[in-house]
């Protein structure tokens, strides 16, 4: 970008200043640490110049917002046309109680939902499962049956509304719910739009809301992918997500890698399923973290939507720019919160936001200030979505596009995080693939790694955490924090009972019977899946089909 | 030499954030004790087991998930039962301060809840676990 004479100049210009004022400075006033690094650890330099961009070339690196190679962002306009969809991932106790925070959501001016399931439904048990005791209602929406998912979206057109659900192993039976209650709503299959997470290699990698062996797990992925590309045209399919292994450890860069190799498999599972790549790579969508170093997050997306451009054509020789896209959903860190002074949180919640709008992200969950104790309270949640408003309507950060291209940090991070993640993506492959670098715990431990030099930092006072390990103080317990009704669980379990009492037994086994032995085959199974759902199949009945079919998958340990 | 201290960790329920129970079972196996990790979706009865087979002189339960007042009762009642009085239960994770009490008097010897220092919790069971 830069002329050799400009460049010349200024590394003298440079010399100058090193050996002048900073070298003076220094000798009077030593910098505060002898190391600057980013949250991740990656070294940060006294000062970026054109010196550390020397290599860009404009047209190719970076080019312009909604043309290849996408580093400004997927969209021409990115946010002067459209903000990014506001969408706070919400449930807990029964589906009435959801909906009723859905329509207060939806009147405080969100643009999408986004479905949390109680655990049991994401593992694939019923309320009335051994395993759920305890765990109804408590982290997420109980889910059962097509009458609870009548009820969660009661008063709530399907048509109009897109819905996200976090929902890995069992996404097909939750998405046949859906699809079925649409139906009844009278809105067509084409105008549905909305995400199933559907992404249970991360699952095995860090998340844990697993089901079956991962060959078997990847098979029912397709089915989905491959069905809603033929059926639910606006369906984004899969949500490929970074989210939970940043918090579980990651860095930024490796963050973006390792759901980029996920990226890659899923490509690859469809391709060897006999798919048209641009058949079916528009509706991959990707989901990120943010945490609240801006600038390394800034990169972090920039770097991300290069590389995942280049993958998509020179790899997968993908032809239609939509394939090359990569579009994301971003939630704030949820790890980077503290119990310790709560109302802090929503300042760093806020930065995210702002990482966020910089970076280019097409939707956003922002965190309430109170959830490193509890569930988020209304008024939490309230001044969460307040904060994406503030970001997007006050803030300038949406008047134009990729506000910090040329900025000579930010694109020289970018570049290194771009080259962090080819390496990455290189050594996988070279280990046979991302199922077998996940087999043999290369991801899991590389994470760990990250996870625990984090800690050691914050407990050596190497890096600051407001309210960890500096500015302390005593405060009195917090008061006023959402508390979920034990009794949800018992109410469930009676309800179930009546439920499956009352269903059409003969149609009901029916279903089940055909859904099990298409199973075995290699035809589509969603079809069958719908079927069963409406003949009152619950999720643990359908997910226990493929329990005997696929078998359960048990994780090594590698800690 | 004293022998090793012998714990495991556990993370019951369905809940799948391992990261602090990962991370911390790396410090304390720093910290000289032999950790077994049990991995996650442990039933009562599965933890409370692991312990019994191991001979753990303590035995660590994580929780993110809000169900710690069902489960944490749960495993001190059992190890109760199978007669292993002197192991030390500790737990911790996304746990309201207000509930500490409750864990408590239910048996746990220590709740310790988000951004406590390793270190602290360290020291805690080397203070408190049973001499061999």
């Amino acid at each position: 970008m830069f002329d050799e004479k400009v460049l010349q100049k200024i590394q003298a210009g440079k010399e100058k200043w090193d050996q002048g004022p900073v070298a003076k400075t220094l000798s009077k006033n030593p910098e505060s640490k002898a190391a600057f690094t980013t949250i991740s650890g990656a070294p940060v330099e006294r000062l970026y110049t054109p010196l550390d961009v020397q290599a860009l070339d404009y047209d190719r690196d970076l080019g312009y917002p909604g043309v290849f190679p996408f580093t400004r962002g997927v969209q021409p306009t990115m946010y002067r046309g459209r903000y990014w969809t506001m969408r706070q991932y919400a449930g807990f106790g029964n589906a009435k109680e959801t909906n009723a925070r859905y329509r207060y959501l939806l009147q405080q001016g969100q643009t999408g939902l986004s479905v949390a399931f109680h655990l049991p439904t994401q593992a694939g048990y019923d309320s009335d499962h051994p395993l759920s005791m305890g765990e109804v209602g408590k982290v997420g929406v109980a889910i059962d049956h097509i009458d609870d998912m009548r009820a969660l979206f009661n008063g709530i057109p399907l048509d109009k509304v897109t819905t996200s659900m976090t929902m890995n192993a069992p996404a097909g039976v939750l998405l046949s719910m859906y699809l079925a209650i649409a139906e009844e709503q009278g809105a067509s299959w084409d105008k549905v739009g909305g995400t199933v997470q559907n992404d249970v290699l991360k699952e095995i990698i860090c998340r844990g809301q697993y089901i079956y062996p991962p060959k078997q797990t990847m098979r029912l992925t397709v089915d989905l992918i491959e069905f809603c590309q033929k059926k639910v045209p606006r369906w984004n399919t899969i949500s490929i997500s970074g989210y939970h292994i940043r918090e579980s450890g990651s860095t930024a860069a490796q963050e973006m890698a390792f759901t980029l190799a996920d990226g890659i498999a899923y490509t690859q599972a469809c391709i060897d399923r006999g798919m048209d790549v641009d058949s079916f790579a528009p509706r991959l969508s990707f989901f990120f973290n943010a945490f609240t170093n801006v600038l390394e997050e800034v990169a972090k997306f920039r770097a991300g939507r290069r590389y995942w451009a280049k993958v998509m054509k020179d790899r997968f020789k993908a032809k239609d720019p939509r394939s090359m896209m990569l579009r994301y959903h971003v939630q704030t860190g949820g790890v980077t919160l503290t119990a310790q002074q709560p109302l802090n949180n929503i300042v760093r919640v806020a930065l995210q936001t702002y990482a966020t709008a910089l970076g280019g992200g097409q939707s956003l969950h922002t965190n309430s200030y109170d959830e490193a104790l509890c569930l988020p309270t209304q008024q939490a949640v309230t001044v969460a979505l307040r904060t994406q408003q503030i970001i997007a309507e006050e803030s300038g950060a949406t008047d134009t596009c990729d506000p910090l291209a040329g900025c000579y940090y930010v694109e020289n991070m970018t570049n290194k995080i771009e080259a962090e993640i080819d390496d990455y993506i290189k050594k996988i492959d070279a280990m046979g693939g991302t199922l077998t670098a996940i087999e043999q715990g290369y991801i899991q431990k590389e994470i760990q790694n990250s996870s625990y030099r984090f800690q050691k930092e914050i407990e050596n006072n190497e890096r600051v955490y407001v309210g960890i390990n500096k500015y302390t103080m005593e405060e009195p317990p917090p008061t006023g924090l959402l508390k979920i009704d034990m009794s949800v669980g018992e109410q469930k379990t009676a309800e179930l009972k009546e439920f499956r009492a009352k269903r059409d037994q003969a149609k009901w086994k029916a279903a089940l019977d055909k859904l099990a032995q298409v199973s075995q085959t290699n035809e589509n199974v969603i079809p069958y899946v719908i079927e069963a759902v409406k003949a009152k199949a619950t999720v643990g009945e359908v997910c226990d089909v493929w329990r005997k079919v696929y078998g359960e998958y048990r994780p090594k340990e590698f800690v | 030499m004293a022998s090793k201290i012998k714990m495991i960790m556990a993370k019951p329920g369905l809940d799948g954030h391992d990261r602090g129970a990962k991370l911390l079972s790396r410090i304390f196996a720093e910290a000289g004790m032999e950790v077994v990790y049990t991995g996650l979706r442990q039933t009562p009865e599965m933890i409370v087991a692991a312990a019994l087979q191991e001979d753990a002189d303590v035995v660590g339960l994580s929780s993110l998930s809000g169900v710690h007042n069902y489960f944490f009762p749960r495993v001190a009642e059992l190890l109760k039962e199978k007669g292993l009085k002197d192991v030390l239960l500790v737990g911790g994770g996304i746990i309201p301060t207000e509930d500490y009490d409750f864990l408590k008097k239910s048996g746990m010897a220590a709740v310790f809840g988000p951004g406590t220092p390793t270190t602290e919790i360290v020291s805690f069971i080397q203070s408190n676990v049973r001499k061999r």
